[in-house]
């Protein structure tokens, strides 16, 4: 089943078309990257498929109309890292992983011990288990992050949607990141939707590759056939040498001479 | 390692609230400026109780100063502390903004231009039985202007600046009308300062279901305020209403606080400091400050009173006064210790 289907789905703020008609399946278990340059329209994309801005066009969500979805199913359904998420003073890594429960817990009700169980269970698998107590504030950038992807994890979705996951963080930690991302999606069977700026190491991640210019995608496919020299000339109007790698295509800038 | 519970009130703290009450209401009775016996005030207390019959030794006047004078006092000042420091906290909460306090969306000038026109248009100084009807409806009416004027589903900075926008306004007609009958400048200036010095069993009768309304809405929002500290975006994307939690709690609190500036004029600073120092003291989650708020609060405000009353005996010093010279110090106080204990 398609964990996503837009048809013709378009995304216009303040009378700007952002996102042209767009039609796009990210299957299940898949993971997709959406790439493109600055005001490409990527993390609009995203936003449309979380239920977070207004669009035109038609969505799915595992088979069943977006559009009739309430907030509280969406958030059951999918789940969504943002860019720079808030860090709320003096709150402990527990709490802020137990938002996460939110769809869960009545509107005035408290978490369950259910809710416990899964948050602790959640903490256990990304190795946080120590840092329950810990103020999220007092993290450093690598461990904020899996705390942020913990909380995501915690609301029990299938379908993450990770906008730039890695932006704020050194190459090491990018890869523990991302291939943390992809042993939960082995593991837990997710589909996982993404935008990212370092084309390389997205395209050695992603099943399939999405890129978008001026709001529109222009190119779509695996990763090899999306991350060449012509196309990301063209749209990034950047000049770039694309190597071969083991895992994928390396995207290398040459400076212009 | 801390503890890995999840946050909330715990029962040290709850207790520690309650016994702060009882402790500022028992000063509250005890204390005055004629001088009774506190143990006598106590066996007094217990008199009231149905069914038990204590003779406590206080005359009949004794007696009538602590049943008829001192206690509605001290449940006055316990609710109003109990509702201005709430509705901080919830203010803090729905505008994510440390610097929020009840009066930001325009409460304050609302129910001082509310006074005024009472204090002119009765133009006596014994019969201000208009004045707190007058604040309330001036209070609500400025919240619901900024409202109307913020606009339902803009962002709470809108709101925010709205709030200032009408805050001037009213100020503004307030002051003009000070200006047009001078007769009235003191009788408003005081009002303005705070006081629970009228206080009878009908002003507290009167706010009573407003602080009990406010406060079981109010706390059982807790967790939901917990959630919007993440921010509107993040908060729907968790499948929360943070629109619709706002503006019911923002009704909540701002009728509350109308009701509590209607029968004791402007207090300030509780509003702010005591959800400040639960915070630091006890946590950051709101279902820790907001109940707690409410006990601190209270009994805040009336040991504020007591002191108001007593320390220049036979003179008040205005409540309002009393809150800002105690209260700064202690907050800077507390500020500056629980950074060190970081």
């Amino acid at each position: 089943m398609s964990a996503v289907t837009l048809s013709g789905l378009s995304v216009t703020i303040d009378g700007h078309e952002i996102l042209r008609p767009t039609d796009l399946t990210v299957e299940s278990g898949e993971w997709v990257t959406v790439i493109g340059p600055n005001g490409a329209g990527k993390s609009t994309l995203l936003r449309a498929v979380g239920g977070l801005v207004r669009y035109a066009g038609a969505m799915t969500l595992f088979g069943r109309p977006a559009a009739g979805l309430k907030r509280r199913d969406r958030a059951r359904l999918l789940a969504t890292v943002p860019q720079t998420p808030a860090v709320p003073p003096g709150m402990a890594v527990l709490d802020y992983v137990l938002l996460g429960r939110t769809p869960y817990i009545p509107p005035l009700g408290r978490e369950s011990p259910a809710d416990l169980a899964a948050v602790e269970a959640v903490l256990a698998r990304l190795d946080l288990a120590g840092f329950a107590g810990r103020r999220l504030e007092s993290l450093s950038g690598g461990e904020r992050q899996r705390v942020f992807l913990a909380r995501a994890l915690a609301q029990g979705a299938t379908l993450l949607l990770l906008d730039e996951p890695t932006t704020a963080l050194d190459i090491g930690h990018q890869q523990d990141v991302l291939e943390l991302v992809d042993q939960l999606r082995r593991d837990r069977g997710l589909t996982v939707l993404s935008t990212m700026h370092d084309l390389s190491i997205a395209g050695e991640y992603a099943d399939r590759m999405v890129l978008l210019a001026q709001g529109r995608v222009v190119a779509t496919g695996p990763p090899r056939a999306v991350l060449t020299e012509a196309l990301l000339g063209e749209h990034y109007r950047a000049r770039v040498r694309v190597l071969d790698g083991a895992q994928g295509p390396l995207v290398v800038p040459i400076r212009p001479s | 390692m801390t503890a890995t519970r999840p946050a909330g009130l715990r029962p040290r703290w709850l207790l520690a609230g309650v016994a702060a009450v009882l402790v500022a209401a028992f000063a509250g009775l005890a204390f005055g400026p004629v001088r009774l016996n506190p143990l006598a005030v106590g066996a007094q207390l217990f008199d009231l109780v149905p069914g038990v019959s204590v003779h406590s030794g206080l005359s009949e006047r004794e007696a009538a100063i602590v049943t008829e004078l001192r206690l509605p006092r001290v449940c006055l000042g316990l609710l109003v502390g109990a509702m201005l420091a709430l509705a901080g906290g919830t203010y803090q909460g729905v505008f994510t903004n440390p610097l929020a306090d009840p009066y930001l969306l325009g409460v304050a000038a609302g129910a001082g231009l509310g006074a005024t026109v009472a204090f002119v248009l009765t133009h006596s100084f014994t019969a201000t039985s208009a004045v707190p009807v007058a604040a309330f409806v001036g209070a609500l009416g400025a919240v619901g202007l900024t409202y109307g004027l913020g606009g339902r589903y803009r962002t709470p900075a809108t709101l925010v600046l709205a709030g200032v926008a009408v805050g001037s306004f009213l100020t503004a007609g307030q002051s003009f009308l000070q200006q047009r009958y001078v007769d009235t400048i003191r009788e408003v200036y005081s009002w303005i300062l705070g006081r629970l010095s009228t206080a009878g069993w009908h002003d507290v009768l009167l706010l009573l279901p407003y602080v009990v309304v406010a406060g079981t809405v109010i706390v059982a929002h807790g967790r939901a305020l917990d959630v919007l500290s993440v921010g509107d975006e993040e908060a729907r994307s968790l499948g929360a209403h943070p629109v619709r939690t706002r503006y019911l709690l923002i009704v909540a609190a701002s009728l509350g606080t109308a009701a509590a500036v209607s029968v004791s004029g402007l207090i300030g600073f509780v509003g702010i400091i005591v959800p400040h120092t639960v915070r630091l003291l006890a946590g950051a989650s709101y279902r820790v400050i907001l109940p707690l708020s409410m006990l601190f609060g209270g009994a805040f405000l009336t040991l504020a009173d007591l002191a108001g009353r007593t320390l220049l005996t036979p003179n008040e010093i205005p409540i309002g006064v009393v809150t800002a010279f105690f209260g700064a110090p202690f907050f800077i106080l507390v500020l500056r210790t629980s950074r060190r204990l970081r």
